[in-house]
């Protein structure tokens, strides 16, 4: 779950990680209260997640309450790079003598996480990757042993940080990791962390990643939910735990395992189709989860046949079955469905369909998973 | 021969009193694996049709002689069964669990690493190991294994998804070709075990002649085992990479894409693959063609 930056800053704040005092508005007013409470001037800032925010002009300095009206009236509704801007964050503008970069994520080739700081902070830290590659000090931390206050310390003189930064740039290091720790998160990163005059260290943006697997123990998390950018087919998913992701094609696709889901979406498009969706319905799905995926694929118009490709291994072919038998039952399905089924009690699941006397034009069982695609490719065609 | 599990393994199932420990477990027993016991915390001295039930992996083990374990457990207690059957000695556990959070996932592998290296753990999120006619542990339907023959030539495979390991057993199935121990290593962000370190089991093993290979895209895992393959191993493959056309999946920031580079992209795990003198399908029906023309040349 990616967060907005004022939803990271506010997750960094349950960590002592300094930011600047501000508030989310959505419209005008809200915004220039935000402003009066933070106090004069502040920094208007569009909420969308896609860099180059301040190159499109989402992001302004406003010195009184005119200013902030018109900056937020021009950058809401704002379209920066196809995300349409709901949503501002208005915070207190800090004086900044030096911009700094920080991030913790997980390393998979070194099975470690990996903290990269930088005193090249405030652009794009690809650019620095590749034209000054030493500005960057990389450290890897065993996810047992943790990061200490002394080898955080030593990062931030090997970064060549200034001497006046480097305690309270130590301080957010050994927070932001405990962020990144306990806080569950795949990325935790600031791009500026900014020096001011006075001494402090601060983040002036956060940019994070939730781990979904651990909200359970997050209960904190429900409210980011409803919040992230998602098109409505992806909101429906979402509300059944389904893992979707919307695409422009015309043949929905219902899978089990994200490898054969994509390998699904490989081959419906080596056949010259196109996939309306990515769509894995996991382990262990049964009956409601098939109709939910079937109610979420039928409300995409751009549907024109359905390709559901099951391998069984824990999801069961009969659970499989029962379930599009009465999905079929339970939702009027606009687009046909071609299904292939093998593994795990596939005859019994087989059997199923054959015997709830589904119309050849509303279903039929194909035996290869190129076949079923060629032929859900020619139903959509 | 096989690698990792065979007929003298002996399985203990920790959650085998749950849903599906117990559906799979006793699965695994029909297969014709060993299971000689459950380990459920307050359920000792019950049994499961028939297989006994412990408090502890220490107390099964003590019982049993049990040396593999199939942790079926939910994502919250997944990380305390994998230790839990390290500590009492389990030299090989196979956890099938999905969901675990990435924080506990590289927390486990890296406490293995450092306090238990007698201990490899295969997954989690994955669907588990079949030695063909000796031993399945996990969720793999033990029937679209074709078993090995005493001469070969039989067929390892190593998948990094779940569904396209039944989707590689089924291919070569069809086809009458025989596997040694087909390997699912799991697609989690820190599986316990690699492509690179089944890849090195197979090459070892005598009953094994050549090699199928199933990734897919993200990490830079393929691109690892490839460097490895051109190095070290000399039985021929074939491979197949998922996600030619999926769309982008999790965004990892930069920060995630400068750990990765220009890799992760099927089209560069196929290449490096190639290179590596691999010969690569386009989809997992053509790895079984390209794998059924490389059997017929033994």
């Amino acid at each position: 779950m990616d967060l907005f930056e004022y939803q990271g800053k506010q997750y960094f704040a349950r960590y002592d990680i300094p930011v600047s005092p501000g508030g989310p508005a959505d419209t005008v007013d809200e915004a220039v209260k935000e402003a009066a409470s933070a106090g004069y001037p502040v920094v208007v800032k569009a909420q969308v997640q896609v860099g180059g925010r301040g190159k499109a002009g989402g992001i302004k300095l406003a010195d009184n309450e005119a200013e902030v009206r018109e900056h937020a009236g021009n950058i809401l509704g704002m379209d920066i790079k196809g995300h349409v801007v709901r949503r501002l964050w208005v915070e207190a503008a800090s004086d900044i003598d030096e911009e700094y970069y920080v991030s913790f994520t997980l390393d998979r080739s070194e099975k470690k996480h990996l903290m990269m700081l930088s005193r090249e902070g405030g652009v794009e830290i690809e650019v620095v990757a590749e034209e000054n590659p030493d500005a960057i000090v990389k450290l890897h931390i065993d996810p047992v042993g943790g990061l200490s206050e002394a080898i955080a310390r030593q990062a931030c003189i090997d970064a060549k940080l200034p001497d006046r930064a480097i305690g309270g740039a130590t301080d957010i290091l050994v927070k932001l990791y405990r962020c990144y720790d306990e806080g569950d998160c795949d990325l935790a990163e600031i791009n500026p962390l900014i020096l001011k005059p006075t001494g402090e260290v601060h983040a002036l943006d956060a940019k994070v990643t939730l781990d979904g697997n651990a909200e359970f123990r997050h209960p904190e998390w429900d409210a980011f939910r409803g919040l992230t950018e998602m098109d409505d087919r992806e909101k429906m998913a979402a509300e059944r735990d389904l893992q979707y992701i919307g695409l422009d094609g015309t043949v929905g696709i219902i899978a089990n395992g994200a490898g054969l889901a994509m390998s699904t979406l490989d081959v419906v498009n080596q056949v010259g189709g196109s996939a309306a969706n990515f769509l894995d319905i996991g382990g262990g799905a049964n009956a409601d989860v098939m109709a939910g995926a079937l109610e979420v694929i039928n409300f995409d118009e751009n549907v024109k046949s359905i390709f559901i490709n099951i391998f069984g291994g824990i999801t069961r072919g009969e659970e499989v079955a029962k379930g599009i038998v009465e999905a079929m039952g339970r939702v009027d399905l606009k687009a046909p469905i071609v299904i292939r089924l093998d593994g795990t009690n596939a005859e019994e699941g087989r059997q199923i369909l054959v015997d709830a006397g589904i119309p050849e034009d509303k279903l039929r069982s194909e035996p290869t998973m190129l076949e079923a695609a060629r032929a859900a490719v020619a139903l959509a065609s | 021969m096989a690698i990792f599990v065979d007929e003298n393994t002996k399985v203990l199932v920790q959650g085998l009193t749950g849903g599906q420990g117990k559906y799979h477990g006793l699965r695994n027993r029909d297969y014709g694996t060993q299971v000689v016991g459950g380990v459920t915390p307050g359920k000792g001295g019950q049994d499961v049709e028939g297989i006994p039930i412990f408090n502890s992996v220490a107390e099964a083990v003590a019982v049993t002689g049990a040396n593999a374990s199939f942790a079926a457990v939910p994502p919250k207690f997944a990380s305390g069964a994998i230790m839990e059957a390290a500590e009492a000695g389990i030299g090989f556990v196979v956890c099938i669990t999905e969901g675990i959070p990435a924080q506990d996932e590289a927390k486990v592998f890296n406490r293995l690493v450092r306090d238990f290296p007698g201990t490899r753990l295969l997954g989690p999120n994955c669907p588990g190991i079949i030695s063909p006619g000796k031993c399945n542990i996990g969720i793999t339907a033990g029937e679209i294994a074709q078993n090995p023959t005493g001469s070969g030539p039989n067929v390892g495979i190593v998948s990094r998804s779940g569904t396209l390991t039944y989707q590689a057993l089924y291919e070569l199935k069809q086809r009458g070709i025989g596997v040694s121990t087909c390997v699912g290593i799991g697609g989690d962000p820190v599986p316990g075990t690699n492509f690179i370190d089944c890849l090195s089991e197979f090459q070892n093993d005598p009953e094994t002649h050549a090699i199928m290979m199933l990734g897919e895209i993200g990490g830079s895992a393929e691109e690892e085992a490839a460097d490895y393959i051109s190095a070290n191993v000399t039985k021929p493959m074939s491979a197949y990479i998922a996600g030619v056309t999926a769309p982008a999946g999790k965004k990892m920031g930069h920060a995630g894409a400068i750990v990765s580079g220009n890799k992760g992209t099927a089209q560069g795990k196929m290449a490096a693959l190639a290179a590596a003198g691999v010969k690569v399908g386009l989809n997992p029906t053509e790895a079984g063609e390209l794998m059924a023309e490389i059997v017929a040349t033994f």
